[in-house]
């Protein structure tokens, strides 16, 4: 086993394991902190594929902005003081639908002929990444800044309520 | 090197995990969480189709940019809805929010 093969089981499991107490936590902010660590590992896995660009977006975005957004709103909603808020009569219908998602995904993974080269990373560079976003993808950009700059509105409009209530 | 398939897997096991968690949780903040981590199984496998099999195109990179995006975009307009409902109808259980059922 290579040293890289070690590095991705010990990122993977601490994904796989901060995924799980997301979904299984009983309290919710142990759930908030454990979608931290899942975030900060799926990060490592993004740097194992060579995307370190990404992996640092996602520890600005993810690990700092989103993370603290969910534990404000939690805090604002108070779903600490909700009894019985964690989970509803249908778990084991969730369970199922997401045992037979993970089968038939895995099963289709493993039985795919994937078309050109299945196990080495091309390395792609920052500079070529830049290059390609600002054009061949310039107008798709542009609208994905006009969608932040909307829901940005939005979300204030919405969270300050109407006038003299 | 790793193959392919790892990172698939792995992505797979959060996904399912992102739907048991939607598909379980009462809260919206809780299912919001849950949403998160599908994305982010969402961006590990486009990342990883864009450096094994077409490292030409940065098509998988460039997606994975705009998932980013989109998801802090869908968070801060969630969470001020959820916000809404909690001020309306003092819970933030999905299934107490039942206004529109017969």
């Amino acid at each position: 086993m290579s040293y890289e093969e070690v590095i991705f089981y010990f990122v993977a499991a601490l994904t796989v394991l901060g995924g799980l107490g997301v979904v299984l936590a009983r309290n919710v902010v142990h759930s908030a902190l454990f979608l931290i660590v899942a975030l900060l590992a799926v990060a490592a896995v993004f740097i194992l594929l060579s995307a370190e660009f990404l992996a640092i977006v996602q520890i600005l975005i993810y690990g700092g902005a989103v993370t603290i957004l969910i534990l404000f709103a939690m805090m604002l909603t108070r779903v600490r003081d909700m009894p019985g808020a964690l989970d509803g009569p249908q778990r084991p219908f969730a369970a199922l639908a997401a045992a037979a998602f993970l089968g038939l995904s895995v099963l289709a993974v493993v039985s795919a002929e994937w078309p050109g080269e299945t196990e080495k990373i091309t390395v792609i560079e920052f500079s070529d990444l830049g290059d390609k976003l600002f054009r061949n993808w310039a107008a798709p950009f542009e609208v994905a800044s006009l969608v932040l700059l909307v829901a940005l509105i939005g979300a204030i409009i919405l969270a300050r309520g109407e006038e003299g209530e | 090197m790793i193959p392919i398939q790892h990172f698939l897997v792995l992505s797979s096991i959060l996904f399912s995990l992102g739907i048991y968690g939607v598909l379980a949780r009462r809260s919206a903040v809780l299912i919001l969480m849950s949403i998160e981590l599908m994305l982010q199984a969402v961006s590990i496998n486009f990342i990883a189709f864009a450096v094994y099999l077409y490292p030409k195109e940065f098509s998988g990179l460039i997606f994975a940019i705009f998932v980013i995006t989109i998801a802090a975009a869908e968070v801060g307009l969630a969470l001020a809805i959820v916000l809404r409902i909690f001020r309306n109808k003092a819970t933030a259980n999905v299934d107490e929010v039942d206004v529109l059922k017969w």
